[in-house]
């Protein structure tokens, strides 16, 4: 019995095994291994990336029923993996430049993966709140991690004391839908619904706080104020990494936990979910116009990104989950590409933030600017990119659930985003330059960039793989 | 039954008082003081409801560590208090608001939990639960919390680790030109090494 759970979490397994290894031996080596440290767990990420890819998992419920293994905690895990292993990958070079290479660095976003994949599987509220609280521990200290940096403090502590809030809200929420149930797990909360009277006051007020906590972590409005902050305050690498793999894992968090148990609330919650998604597109769209720093404007127009991705969740189809899947893997793509080049963002070896910086990008730099060029415009949206599809998908199955208005919304919004991506397109191509960026950029920065930069553009040619499985994902999510 | 309604009233009512008194108390060593008072009564009416496991815990955890931290931290940290107060009646209409809805919810959710509580069957809950007067509640933990609930135990755990290794890197600084004591050098010094004898000629000093 205990041998089938186990090897039915295999790879959350091996991961914090091998981050406590990872552990051990920078304890040993001293801050000198933090290379060899980061080099490993980039490995440990692709062994546990091999683990859930390769071999035939079953769909199992093991522990009990605490956890849940199916094709959509897989495919969300995949993405994290990726998430997270190119954010150590991008953050090499960034901590030896800026005295901030000691081997806990790498170790705590492993940490951080093992709680994301505990949560994307989590099948009980007391396993989700385990996950979320370990994932969400591990990156309040690498938001910190530049600890002489008051900005990365501030960021920090922020990002604590307001965590710490929404934590609280979310085991209110979840207290009171215990109370009102009798079960913390997730398959007896379903159950409920299906009982007379099963539908309290006090379940939909419970529900309530756990979306108001869950909204938190995916940084939706109006939940999204330490977003801007944290993202600048925190160093660029860890802000690469907040912008992609924690955004997947609550996301997945976010959608398994309205589908499953609260599936028979779906008249209450779709109302939430509409209101949080208009809310973030329309601060997306607008708040951006006005910033000056770049991380602050790749921070509200990831609360825009989430915006879109939560239509998907308002729809409440099979169409519009999978419509999610495929959003939130170009994104990832999208978001590791644009922080690669805001790494690469350095005049007279000093990192630079500012969006006039990048002037006349294409004279001094040519291979960069159209790089960048191609991700601005993907995440306008601007066919045949990859960011087009993603937004593609999730409004068709808008009309679909007939959410006309939202997708309306979306469309509007989407136009007035574009002004900003544009902007700095034209900063870029029209304007005379600047300084030059220091070069060169190492070949793992280029590397990254050739990667995310074809997958962007060339997204359209193939785009089979990713959205036969988004479609198989989502499948496991709505039974018969 | 008297005696234990004497005790809840009695709990209850220093608890609330002692509430209000944290948040009203000038010196903040107090509210500290008043804070933990409340915590004591606080486990005294988990211990009327027959949940002594929660009453240990609360006194372990939020006497023990908790509000002896509060403590240090506000006698170490020189802070004006009276300047932090600075804003309170201009956010106090906004808390008022949120504390009023906060109410309004929690008064309806009681309502309805005292109006039609919902006959729901034993079997949804994954774990049975021991009925009270054949476990305590501090037994029936224990019997599920290395089986059944073993993973949620080492995500515990691997949390803790984090927190750990987090307060580490955040605090720990290696300083140049500490002396520290080194035991091994200590120990492995002979005699030889440490003593030298010196022949004095009388009169003529060293």
């Amino acid at each position: 019995m205990i041998t089938a759970d186990l090897m039915a979490i295999l790879p959350e397994l091996f991961l914090a095994c091998a981050a406590i290894a990872l552990l051990m031996l920078g304890v040993f080596r001293g801050n000198g291994s933090t290379q060899l440290v980061s080099s490993l767990s980039v490995m440990a990420l692709v062994v546990t990336f091999a683990l859930i890819l390769l071999p035939a998992r079953p769909e199992s419920s093991p522990f009990d029923g605490l956890l849940t293994i199916d094709g959509f905690g897989d495919f969300m895990k995949l993405l994290v993996m990726i998430g997270t292993g190119v954010s150590i990958i991008i953050s090499q070079r960034f901590i030896q430049r800026e005295d901030m290479a000691r081997f806990e660095f790498p170790v705590l976003m492993l940490f951080a993966t093992v709680g994301m994949m505990a949560m994307i599987s989590a099948n009980d509220l007391i396993a989700l709140y385990m996950g979320l609280e370990l994932q969400s521990l591990s990156l309040y200290v690498v938001a910190a991690f530049r600890r002489d940096n008051l900005r990365s403090s501030e960021a920090g502590l922020k990002y604590f004391v307001l965590g710490a809030l929404s934590s609280g809200m979310l085991l209110y929420g979840s207290s009171m839908i215990y109370g009102f149930t009798g079960t913390t797990n997730f398959d007896g909360i379903a159950r409920v619904f299906e009982i007379d009277g099963g539908v309290s006051i006090g379940l939909i007020v419970g529900l309530v706080f756990l979306c108001a906590g869950l909204a938190f972590k995916v940084s939706a409005v109006p939940f999204h104020m330490w977003t801007p902050d944290v993202y600048e305050g925190a160093p660029t690498p860890v802000t690469a990494f907040f912008a992609t793999a924690p955004k997947i894992a609550a996301m997945a968090l976010f959608i398994r936990v309205l589908i499953e148990p609260f599936g028979g609330l779906f008249d209450q919650w779709q109302q939430i979910v509409v209101a949080v998604s208009i809310g973030s597109m329309v601060l997306g769209a607008f708040a951006a116009i006005n910033q000056t720093n770049i991380k602050r404007l790749m921070a509200y127009s990831s609360i825009g990104h989430i915006g879109y991705a939560l239509i998907g969740l308002a729809s409440g189809t099979e169409g519009g989950i999978s419509g999610i899947a495929i959003y939130l893997t170009i994104y990832i793509f999208m978001n590791l590409g644009t922080f690669a080049c805001i790494l690469c963002m350095r005049q007279k070896d000093r990192m630079v933030e500012g969006i006039d910086d990048l002037k006349g990008l294409s004279k001094t730099n040519p291979m960069m600017a159209l790089v960048l060029a191609i991700f601005m415009f993907s995440m306008a949206g601007i066919p045949p990119l990859a960011g087009f599809f993603g937004k593609l998908y999730i409004f068709l199955a808008a009309i679909d659930a007939q959410l006309y208005t939202l997708a309306v919304i979306g469309v509007l919004t989407s136009v007035v985003g574009a002004f900003y991506y544009l902007r700095i397109i034209k900063l870029m191509y029209f304007d005379e330059p600047s300084e030059a960026f220091d070069t060169p950029i190492g070949s793992e920065m280029k590397a990254v960039l050739v990667i995310t930069g074809v997958f962007t553009l060339l997204f359209f040619v193939v785009p089979g793989p990713v959205v036969e499985s988004a479609a198989a994902a989502a499948a496991t999510l709505f039974p018969g | 039954m008297i005696v234990q309604a004497l005790a809840f009233y009695m709990f209850a009512a220093i608890t609330v008082a002692a509430g209000v008194m944290v948040v009203s108390a000038r010196n903040p060593v107090h509210s500290v003081l008043f804070l933990i008072l409340a915590f004591f009564n606080a486990a005294g009416l988990f211990v009327l409801m027959g949940a002594e496991f929660l009453a240990m815990i609360l006194v372990v955890v939020y006497v023990g560590a908790v509000a002896v931290l509060f403590l240090f931290v506000v006698m170490m940290l020189d802070i004006n208090y009276a300047v932090m107060r600075q804003g309170f009646l201009q956010y106090l209409p906004v808390g008022l608001l949120i504390g009023l809805v906060l109410l309004v919810e929690l008064a309806l959710v009681g309502f309805s939990w005292v109006a039609s509580t919902p006959d729901l069957p034993a079997s949804l809950s994954g774990v049975p639960i021991p009925p009270i007067d054949e476990a305590h509640n501090t037994e029936a933990i224990g019997q599920v919390i290395y089986t059944k609930f073993a993973y949620l135990f080492q995500m515990a755990g691997l949390v803790l680790l984090v927190a750990m290794v987090g307060a580490i890197v955040l605090t720990l600084r290696q300083r140049d030109g500490v002396r520290r004591q080194s035991i091994s050098a200590q120990v492995s010094r002979t005699r030889e090494e440490a003593v030298e004898v010196k022949q004095v000629p009388s009169r003529s000093g060293v």
